[in-house]
């Protein structure tokens, strides 16, 4: 069933002359890990910012069709109601971080939720854990790294306990190692919870064998939704490059050795993939 | 150029470098590596004398930095942080990159004429009017490579410059790179970006825990699988496959799409034509 629907989206920033979204359709089922890419400016974070309602609520500019989020009309539907709903991690971890200390910063939004203290100091242990960052539980979140920023914007997030969870290049702080345990987490989250989770990313090489769908935006429309295989399909592969997309390298060599005559029953989309595919061909 | 020697560092008790020793040529290219926290920015803070050493000593241009001061050095060091906000100021972008050149005392002429070449080679010119607040992350970013570039420093140094840019800007981001060198300007860049290091960098410094534990060629630091571990780095994609192909005569050092290409087709093309 879809958690999230978008109708006919278009929409204009206030003073601005350009659509940042042009006619946008799109259907995002309960429990789908979803992966959103394209250029800058191809307007993948304002889509974003359509699923909680800060467009059209906070932002305002003329927003025409509709986006249905858990069944709730986002024009319709104020910022604090459908926040309980989305959880949202912005791009810059430091613009959406204030407290004093990491416990405080985590434990915020739990407290506006009316929890009783019990409740929240256990979702805050909870969150801190699985997010491993127990230690800087008093540490201060504008003294910390980017990564750590990164890592204690998501733990108060997730604390809410969102069915739907927007991260908007949660990755670009950590390091390779924490990117992945952190992907890996999020997979977890998503077959625990059945939650939604919608990231935006640049780089793919973690995220396209673990995602459902792969959505490709440029200029303002989505060009591309399928799974990973069939976005990078032989028929795609050039206008993908054309729109300017960084194509996994394991992706990338299937199309290098199909160009030279070395054929691989499917596209692979991690360096397993490709071993198990490639010894198919040479056992044969 | 830069030379650093038993640099160590804290900002309250806790080191964050200990015992760092390093030499940096003139006309290099080079990749700083390392976990969050390592302490990569707060070495490359000490190439422009923002902090100075607690032991140690840090010497850039042979002027050790204990006894220089931040406007002196950075004149002919210029840093590029992370993150923009926290260097960007002015109300139109095309201030904000003059800024430094007004400082420097330039002439006018000198000022419009490099700024616009500057503005136009990070592809800024259209957006020359608008405040910089009002840019995306990515644009606000090369705003901030733009007023560095624009005084013309001998020693660039990047932190993190391809977080939230995407493919066609980080092209552009490895093409300017490659500018620099060919201008001999030295060039140092603080990076997770595994892929982007393996195409662009002859050199890697790899930092764990505030210590260097590797110093070297490219090749032989992002393809050593226990030192990137420890740096909590993965391998190049290129270098995982062929780590799971090593049982068939495929090389582990491989960093390029090209390179497994051609040797995939030399070991195993012939078994199946």
């Amino acid at each position: 069933m879809a958690i999230i629907e978008v109708k006919d989206l278009s929409y204009k920033y206030p003073g601005s002359s350009k659509y940042a979204l042009r006619d946008i359709s799109l259907n995002i089922d309960e429990g789908e890990f979803v992966v959103i890419t394209g250029p800058s400016g191809c307007g993948k974070t304002t889509l974003c910012r359509c699923f909680n309602g800060l467009i059209p609520h906070f932002y305002g500019g003329e927003f025409i069709g509709d986006v249905i989020v858990n069944g709730m009309s986002v024009k319709n539907t104020p910022i604090t109601i459908l926040s309980k709903y989305v959880g949202m991690v912005f791009q810059d971890p430091e613009s959406q971080l204030f407290s004093l200390n990491v416990e405080r910063e985590v434990a915020f939004g739990l407290e506006n939720l009316g929890l009783d203290r019990e409740e929240i100091r256990f979702r805050v242990n909870e969150v801190l854990e699985l997010m491993g960052i127990s230690h800087l539980r008093n540490r201060a979140p504008f003294e910390l790294s980017g990564g750590e920023q990164q890592k204690v914007a998501l733990a108060a997030c997730l604390a809410m306990r969102p069915k739907i969870l927007v991260l908007d290049e949660p990755t670009s702080h950590l390091d390779p190692v924490s990117a992945y345990s952190l992907l890996n987490l999020l997979n977890e989250l998503k077959n625990k919870l059945k939650l939604t989770v919608v990231i935006v990313e640049h780089r793919l090489e973690a995220l396209v064998a673990v995602c459902d769908k792969l959505i490709i935006m440029n200029e303002g429309k989505i060009v591309f939704n399928e799974d990973s295989k069939t976005v990078f399909s032989k028929e795609n592969i050039n206008s993908i490059k054309g729109i300017g997309i960084g194509i996994p390298k394991v992706v990338e060599l299937y199309h290098n050795l199909l160009n030279s005559g070395f054929t691989l029953r499917n596209i692979p989309l991690s360096p397993k993939m490709f071993k198990e595919y490639l010894l198919e061909v040479v056992r044969k | 150029m830069i030379e650093v020697h038993d640099l160590w560092f804290y900002y309250d008790s806790n080191p964050v470098l200990k015992g760092v020793s390093l030499e940096i040529n003139s006309g290099e290219i080079v990749a700083i590596m390392g976990e969050n926290g390592a302490g990569k920015t707060t070495l490359i803070k000490h190439f422009n004398g923002l902090l100075k050493p607690k032991r140690g000593y840090v010497k850039v241009f042979g002027i050790d930095t204990r006894y220089a001061t931040v406007a002196q050095l950075s004149r002919r060091v210029g840093l590029v942080f992370q993150n923009p906000d926290h260097q960007l100021f002015a109300e139109t972008v095309e201030e904000e990159v003059s800024f430094a050149l007004k400082n420097f005392g330039f002439p006018k002429e000198v000022i419009s004429e490099r700024v616009e070449r500057v503005l136009k080679l990070l592809d800024l010119y259209d957006l020359k009017d608008r405040s910089p607040f009002t840019l995306s992350g990515g644009e606000r970013r090369r705003v901030t490579i733009a007023s560095v570039l624009c005084y013309d420093p001998d020693i660039i140094i990047f932190d993190e410059p391809t977080v939230g840019q995407d493919y066609m800007q980080k092209e552009k981001l490895a093409q300017l790179i490659k500018l620099l060198h060919t201008r001999s300007k030295t060039v140092i860049v603080v990076t997770h970006d595994v892929e982007f290091v393996a195409e662009n960098f002859p050199r890697v410094i790899l930092l764990s825990s505030g210590r260097i534990i590797a110093d070297g060629s490219t090749r032989k630091i992002l393809t050593d699988e226990d030192l990137m571990k420890k740096a909590n780095l993965v391998l190049p994609q290129v270098t995982q496959i062929a780590y799971l192909l090593h049982e068939f005569g495929i090389p582990k050092d491989l960093l390029l799409v090209h390179e497994i290409r051609d040797s995939i087709l030399k070991i195993f093309a012939g078994e199946k034509l």
